[in-house]
């Protein structure tokens, strides 16, 4: 079975149609690159995986191992192991980093029917996470996001990603304000998590993220959907040759 | 038709004048206390109770709220006492002086008056009777003719009468616990008067079950006297409190008040800047649910300069619940550089919770920085999501979101231990909502 299977998927918001019909399917252990031109419903797929509100599929079905997500809510898609790392990190006032890991991965585990976490067995997992992404202690009792740069808060995002483990992450546009060197620490951050349990849909304008995360399938998306698919070449192409054809095409 | 704007006496203003009537001859305290008495009552007379015309009192209609005056408490029987023996808040860990008054009057037998160097305690009551030199210095703290005031001045019965030695650094929080056994009306007046480089933590608490109370606590704080005072208010009964304080120069002053659980509260603060160079952080936090009213009124007066003042007062509101916050920063024509921002703000959890916030800043010096401001909004509704994609629920994601905004305030106070506990209680609350 597929991880996961998006069949004719049409979105809406505030009565704008989105996506128009799009398919999609990720195999276990498969990183998908996602390019489009901006406004093609790239950052909707991410979100109508997550269960933003407001986000309303009017048709079509997205199963992950088999079921389909649409209707549950965004705390339980997430227990079933859908991970957004998101474009804009929002920052959170008075809830501790290490507070909000922690609640995240137990309440992941309690609906998951498993038991919750020790302190020291939790304190391992995020030492390790951490120290890999290069954040610091002070920044774990830091407020979320607060005060964070923005590559500190694209760390984070990892981070919360390497410790909920999840089934299918979604990175969208993970690389957008971040110089060089950070997009090199997430990138390596993500590649860790690469495994043949998980697959990830890489969202990204362009084809530079794809040099530090190799991705084994590239889809472009437009007009709201999937109108090419091919292997990490096709990344190389878009690049020379912009969205142009393809924007004509859907249209 | 003629112009005179007071109407018939209500029959709680008819019952507050009747109860004065008829106390006075027996009502602690002779000569100029008296005077003060019947002084303040003839303003209660001119006046009657505050209501919606009288601008400090626009959002909290006196008048029109208090439809009873329930009679004035007798001496507390046995029972009353076994009942407060567990009143007022816990504080896990911390060690305090545990005073306690029952139906407005001091029980000495379940206070801790175990001697301290450089500290007094005596209740208001028995230093009337004394006529003793110790409430010399009442109804001095601020000046002022609000009528909730002059009410406790008229009809004050008892309190805790505390002095802390220049100098002396008291160990223990005191912890004033009222508590109440009925419906009666308790008028209590603490004077607490901190000395030059004195240091004293104070919690002021109310667990005053459905009796109606007028509170009033007057502080003087003296040159580089460090006082962090706490006012806690749980009560089913009208609650009208004042504070009166006037501070010194060079001195730390803190102040916070938590209030939940209670119908019906008016907590007005009257504080004066009075030297240079003081340091001080006036914070809150109200929970409302139900029909419940709190108003927190401040007046805050920067009447030397080079001081510095920080408001921070959060309300969190859900059902039909009403907050009202009036918080007015004056700073006198030569309190220059002074340093002092308010703000106000309120969670609305329900369409029709109601918050009303009124900052106001009125400035004669021309060198100063004053801000203030103030926000009423329900929660965000991208940080719900945030934590909900992460896996926790729409519950405990309104419950940590909650928390985040009151510990904004709550994490300021510097005590360790009724910073935790008062943490606890809020928690408590947002968990009985849920309930």
């Amino acid at each position: 079975m597929s991880l996961l299977e998006i069949k004719n998927l049409h979105v809406e918001i505030d009565g704008r149609k989105i996506l128009k019909g799009l398919d999609l399917v990720i195999e276990p252990g498969q990183v998908a690159a996602m390019m489009g031109p901006n406004g093609s419903g790239k950052s909707t797929l991410a979100y109508v995986l997550a269960g933003k509100p407001g986000y309303e599929a009017t048709e079509g079905e997205v199963l992950l191992d088999g079921e389909n997500v649409l209707e549950m809510s965004p705390d339980q898609r997430a227990a079933k192991g859908v991970f957004l790392a998101f474009q804009y990190p929002v920052e959170v006032p008075g809830v501790a980093t290490m507070t909000f890991l922690r609640t995240s991965l137990n309440a992941q585990r309690k609906a998951r029917g498993e038991a919750e976490l020790s302190t020291p067995e939790f304190m391992k997992i995020v030492r390790q996470a951490s120290n890999e992404l290069g954040i610091t202690q002070e920044m774990l009792r830091r407020a979320v996001n607060v005060g964070f740069s923005g590559g500190e808060k694209k760390r984070n995002e990892i981070l919360q990603m390497a410790i909920l483990q999840p089934r299918l992450a979604v990175l969208d546009e993970t690389d957008s304000g971040l110089d060089i060197d950070a997009l090199r620490i997430v990138a390596d951050g993500v590649n860790r998590l690469r495994s043949p349990q998980r697959g990830m849909i890489v969202i990204t304008h362009y084809q530079r993220l794809l040099n530090y995360i190799v991705p084994d399938v590239v889809h472009i998306i437009a007009n709201g959907r999937v109108v090419k698919s091919g292997g990490k070449d096709l990344a190389l192409e878009l690049e020379a040759n912009g969205y142009a054809q393809y924007v004509g095409e859907a249209a | 038709m003629n112009a005179d704007v007071r109407t018939m006496k209500t029959s709680a203003e008819q019952a507050l004048s009747a109860a004065f009537t008829a106390a006075r001859g027996t009502l602690p305290g002779k000569g100029g206390v008296a005077q003060l008495r019947e002084a303040a009552f003839n303003r209660f007379e001119e006046r009657g109770l505050p209501h919606r015309r009288v601008e400090e009192w626009k959002y909290t209609d006196l008048r029109a709220l208090m439809r009873e005056m329930a009679p004035l408490a007798a001496a507390p029987d046995a029972a009353a006492k076994a009942r407060a023996k567990n009143a007022g808040m816990v504080f896990p860990g911390v060690e305090a002086r545990r005073i306690v008054f029952v139906d407005g009057a001091f029980v000495p037998e379940l206070s801790d008056l175990s001697p301290e160097p450089g500290l007094t305690i005596a209740s208001l009551a028995d230093t009337l009777g004394k006529g003793d030199g110790a409430a010399q210095s009442l109804g001095t703290a601020f000046t002022t003719d609000d009528v909730a005031v002059a009410l406790n001045t008229a009809l004050m019965g008892d309190g805790a009468v505390i002095a802390v030695a220049a100098g002396a650094a008291i160990k223990r929080p005191i912890h004033l616990v009222f508590a109440g056994s009925g419906k009666s009306s308790a008028f209590v007046r603490s004077l607490v008067t901190v000395g030059e480089g004195a240091a004293v933590t104070l919690i002021e608490d109310h667990d005053s079950g459905e009796a109606q109370v007028n509170a009033a606590m007057e502080l003087i704080v003296g040159d580089r006297a460090q006082v962090d005072y706490f006012k806690l208010t749980q009560a089913q009964g009208l609650h009208v409190a004042s504070l009166l304080a006037r501070v010194g120069a060079n001195a730390q002053f803190n102040t916070f008040a938590y209030t939940a659980g209670s119908p019906l509260v008016r907590n007005q603060s009257f504080i004066r800047f009075d030297g240079e160079r003081t340091h001080a952080g006036l914070r809150g936090v109200s929970l409302l649910r139900g029909k419940e009213h709190v108003d927190t009124t401040l007046l805050i007066m920067h009447a030397k300069g080079h001081c510095d003042s920080r408001e921070l007062f959060k309300t969190v509101l859900d059902d039909e619940s009403r907050g009202v916050f009036q918080g007015k920063i004056v700073v006198a024509q030569h309190a220059q550089k002074t340093d002092a921002k308010m703000l106000a703000r309120a969670l609305l959890l329900s369409q029709e919770a109601e918050a009303s916030l009124k900052p106001e800043l009125e400035i004669f010096a021309d060198d100063v920085v004053c801000g203030h401001g103030a926000t009423a909004g329900a929660l965000d509704e991208g940080l719900r999501f945030y934590l909900m994609s992460r896996g926790i629920s729409d519950a405990e994601a309104e419950s940590l979101l909650i928390q985040a905004f009151i510990g904004g305030a709550v994490e300021e106070i510097a005590h360790e231990g009724i910073r935790e506990a008062l943490m606890n209680a809020a928690i408590d609350w947002l968990r009985a909502r849920g309930e």
